[in-house]
Formats: C-alpha cells, structure tokens, sequence
C-alpha cells in the first residue's frame, strides 16, 4: 500500500495548529481526571475489589451447617494437584467417636499457597464437596511456613457450607436407629 | 561595600534562596501531579496530605543512594559537571527583580544595569555542565547528550538574544522615562539604565495592554520557545531524549550528583521563567488597585513578591503542561526551526520595530 504523504499547508508548518489540539486534548483529560469523571485508578489498601462470580481465588475446606468436617481423606485432590500443593495426613484405621459420626476425617490437611496455582482441580475432583475455591486473592505472610496452610486454618477461613446432601446427619441417624442391635 | 551592604545583601540572598528551593521541590511535586492527571493516573499522593511531603522523601532518597563513580569516567570533570550545570541556573537570579520595595530595600540581590546582558551572559554558561557531563562520563549516550546540547544551545542562544532586542528599542524611550512616570517610580528608577529589568517593570506599568506580550507577541514566542530550548525541556529534551539516549548526558550519573542535574534544570526553568515574567509579563507589577507603583509600605512589598512568584508558578505549570502535551522534535526540525524560523523572523522583528519606532517620532 502506498501511503499519500499531503504537503502540509503554511499554518500547519507553524506547528501552531497541533500544538493547539494537544493542549486542547491533555486540557480534557487533566479536567476530567480532577474532577473525578474520568477514574482508572483504584486506591488499592483502601479500595478494594469486589471479586466477581466464579473467580477462582484461595482453596479452603468448608464445615456443613452443624459444624463438622466434610473431608473424608480420600486424597484424591493431593492426586489431582498440578502443582502438588496439597497434602494430607489421613487418620488411619483408628476412629474417633468425639467427631459426630464423621469417619476418616483428616488428621492434618496442608495446602501450600506458594504453590497453589488456583486451577480448582482440587474442587472439582472432591467427591464430598469439602473443598471449594473461595474469594481472596491476596494471601500473605512473612514466612514459607506461614504460607503452608494447615487443617485449623483452612476450616476457619472456609466456614460453613449450605450442605443439601447432610451426609453426616443422616449416617449418624442411621446409626442411632440400629443402636440397640449393638 | 560597607558591612551593611554586605549583610542586606546576604539577607536578600538567604530570603531568595529560601523561597527559590522548596518552589523547585514543589515544581517537580507538581510535575508528577499535573503529568499524571494528564495521563488519567494518580500520581504521588502518599506522603503527607495530597503527597505534599513528597520532596522530603525524594531529598532522602537522593541523599541515601549510593554515589557510583563508573572506573572509567574522568573523575575530576566527572565531579564538576554536576556543579557547573547548576550554580549557572542560580546565578541568573542575582539580577531579577523580584519584588518592588521591602523595608527600603530595592528587592533585587544586585541591581545591575546591564541585567539582560548579565542573565544571557550566565545562562549560556549551563550548556559547559551539560557537555562536560557527556563528555567526562566517557560512554556513547551521555556524549551524545552532550553533543546535541551545545548544538542545541548555540542555535537558540542567538534567536533568544535577538528577539529580546526588540523590548529594548521600545523600553529606552527617553521621552516616557522623562515625564510618563510617577513620583515614586521616578525615584525608584534613580540611578539606573537603559538595560536594567526594572525598567522594563517600569515600562510596563498603567494597564494589561501595556505588557510587552500584548506589545510584542512575536518576540515573546520566540523567547518562550528558546527558553524551552535552553532548559531542555520538551518538546526540545534532546541532550535528555530518554527514550533514545537512556538518559542522555546524566545517564553515568547517581544518588546526589543526579540530583543536582535535576535541581539545575528545575532551577533553570524558574530562571527562564523569572525572566519572562519580568521582560513580558510586567514582573512584580499588576495595573490594578494601583499595584502598579513601587511600594511604600511592607504590605504592598510582600504582596509584590507574591505576585511575582505567582506568575511564575503560572509559567511553570505552562512549562510542565507543554512536556506532557507535545512529542519531542527531531534533531534536524529543531536545527530548521532555530536557524531558518526563528533566527530570520526575530532579525525581521527588530527591523519592523525600528520602522515603526522611526514613523512615531
């Protein structure tokens, strides 16, 4: 393609012309951002983001609405993990009869957060809807090991879950009913 | 000089310096404030109310940074550039009038009568700090900077002197200093001559019409777009160019040496700006409520000063709003717009002034 070069006229050659437009333009933008009718740039500790629907931010185990422990120790998300963020240490053969009918609930659950890439493999694999991929997006800490996320941690931050299903109720009904063939 | 002399004289420099420094802090908070609403940014606004202490936190930075000297400068020009490019820029105040009267004392550090000789005698002494610092830094870019800042310089020195000349015809009118002036200015204006600022404020003096910018509008473009020139300022940043030349002439340069490149050329753009004011904009005069006379009082003598000093803050944000209005020019535009534009239209302007000054008398 060949692009027509136009011979500028005499008033363009004073470079007045387009020293005029520039003002005119950086004129509006200067109004327009003091006066706050123009706003690109949030105050960011101050002003925060509301985080929109679906954003894949922080994994956290959640509780069901009596407060027990949805995981189940399946290890399936630790399998699943691309980054092998996630580690748990299944209670073994042993059960405890203090958690209200929860069976193989985990003795520890660590996730990594320097690892974790939020790809929510981890929630999509979970067969028991313990883990979800929640809001926030600004973890930090002062250390490595402050960054690796334990059980406690993860349940207080995940809170609770609105649980249809109420697997744990159910089994411990269950059991209550065959109580006297015991 | 007797030891009083010495001492008002001192004191006026103090009181100079004292206000000519925190303006340049605030400039350059000004700068970044302006530039960034220009470009829908924030800017600075952390420190302090509004980022208002944003020049002490810079000040400490520049302090606390490491001072590096590359192993292959020459240190002694290394070392003196600094220096050079700024004392020139401070030194132009000695002669600008920056206010009227204050306590009895003409409110300029030294009155001389060869004042706009003495002020372009000075600025063209900042380009020696510029090409010493591309020179001694013994690297490709800082040369490079350094090279075009005399080119540049020597071809808007001559246009810049030239279109002053003008003002100088119409200012050394014996007629008007012989019987239009008032009482006060008569014996304000005792003792000096025809090339002394004040008596361009003088000339100035009555209404806004008599402002040499209504008067002689061609000379002040040309002067104006020479003190952009002479300041490196965009459009005319060459010597700097950051996206071509890194950093231009200061790119070796660190910590405080830095800082004083970058003092200098805030303080020369104040200089040029002062100067301005006083050749085109009436200095420390304003043709209302009779502010147009020297004072008599302290009021009217700290309000002149204020004056002053706002009509340069007025400049300077001109100044900063050009730089992030217009694109920077190229090498050979700049060379054809001093030599071929502005050298022969400020020559046709002193020749139009003097036809004219000789079908008037």
């Amino acid at each position: 393609m060949i692009v027509e070069r136009k011979e500028l006229t005499l008033l363009e050659k004073t470079y007045l012309p387009g020293i005029a437009q520039g003002i005119r333009i950086t004129t509006k933008h200067f109004i327009d951002t003091v006066t706050g009718r123009r706003k690109v740039t949030m105050q960011y500790p101050e002003e925060k983001w509301t985080v929109p629907d679906g954003y894949r931010g922080a994994p956290y185990l959640v509780k069901d609405q009596e407060g027990r422990t949805k995981c189940v120790s399946c290890q399936l998300c630790e399998f699943i993990c691309p980054p092998k963020a996630i580690k748990i240490t299944p209670p073994g053969p042993s059960v405890n009869s203090a958690l209200g009918g929860v069976e193989k609930c985990p003795e520890d659950f660590e996730i990594n957060m320097l690892r974790c890439i939020f790809c929510g493999m981890c929630q999509e694999v979970c067969p028991e809807e313990a883990i979800f991929l929640m809001r926030d997006y600004s973890l930090t800490g002062e250390s490595r090991e402050e960054m690796i996320y334990h059980k406690d941690k993860l349940l207080t931050l995940g809170g609770t879950h609105q649980d249809a299903i109420q697997k744990w109720k159910k089994k411990e009904s269950e059991a209550q009913a065959q109580a006297p063939f015991h | 000089m007797t030891l009083a002399e010495l001492l008002i004289s001192t004191l006026k420099i103090v009181g100079l310096i004292s206000v000519v420094l925190p303006l340049i802090a605030y400039s350059v908070v000004a700068e970044r404030r302006i530039s960034a609403a220009i470009q829908d940014r924030v800017g600075p606004n952390r420190v302090g109310p509004f980022g208002l202490l944003q020049p002490l936190a810079d000040g400490v930075k520049f302090l606390l940074k490491e001072d590096f000297t590359p192993s292959y400068v020459n240190k002694v020009y290394f070392w003196m550039a600094p220096a050079l490019a700024m004392i020139p820029s401070f030194v132009v105040f000695a002669v600008i009038p920056f206010g009227s009267m204050l306590f009895g004392e003409k409110m300029v550090v030294a009155d001389l009568n060869v004042g706009i000789l003495f002020t372009f005698a000075i600025v063209s002494l900042s380009v020696y700090g510029i090409v010493l610092a591309g020179y001694a830094s013994n690297s490709k870019y800082p040369f490079l900077g350094g090279i075009r800042s005399s080119a540049q310089m020597i071809s808007y020195e001559i246009a810049m002197g030239m279109s002053v000349i003008p003002l100088f015809m119409l200012t050394s009118d014996p007629v008007f200093f012989s019987q239009g002036l008032s009482e006060s200015w008569n014996q304000f204006l005792m003792g000096t001559s025809d090339l002394n600022l004040s008596r361009i404020i003088a000339y100035q003096s009555g209404s806004f019409f008599d402002w040499l910018i209504f008067k002689q509008p061609l000379a002040f473009i040309i002067f104006l777009a020479a003190a952009f020139a002479e300041t490196n300022r965009l459009p005319f940043d060459l010597p700097e160019s950051e996206t071509e030349l890194v950093a231009g002439y200061h790119t070796e340069y660190s910590s405080m040496k830095f800082a004083l490149f970058f003092l200098g050329e805030y303080a020369a753009m104040i200089a040029a700006s002062s100067l301005m004011v006083v050749l085109f904009l009436g200095g420390w005069s304003l043709p209302l409520w009779g502010l147009d006379q020297p004072a008599d009082n302290v009021f009217l003598g700290l309000l002149h000063i204020i004056i002053f000093f706002s009509k340069v803050s007025l400049f300077m944000v001109f100044f900063i709003w050009i730089r992030w209005t217009l694109p920077r020019f190229r090498y050979d535009q700049l060379m054809n717009l001093g030599w071929k534009r502005f050298l022969p239209l400020s020559l046709a302007n002193i020749i139009v002034t003097a036809i004219w000054l000789w079908f008037k008398s």
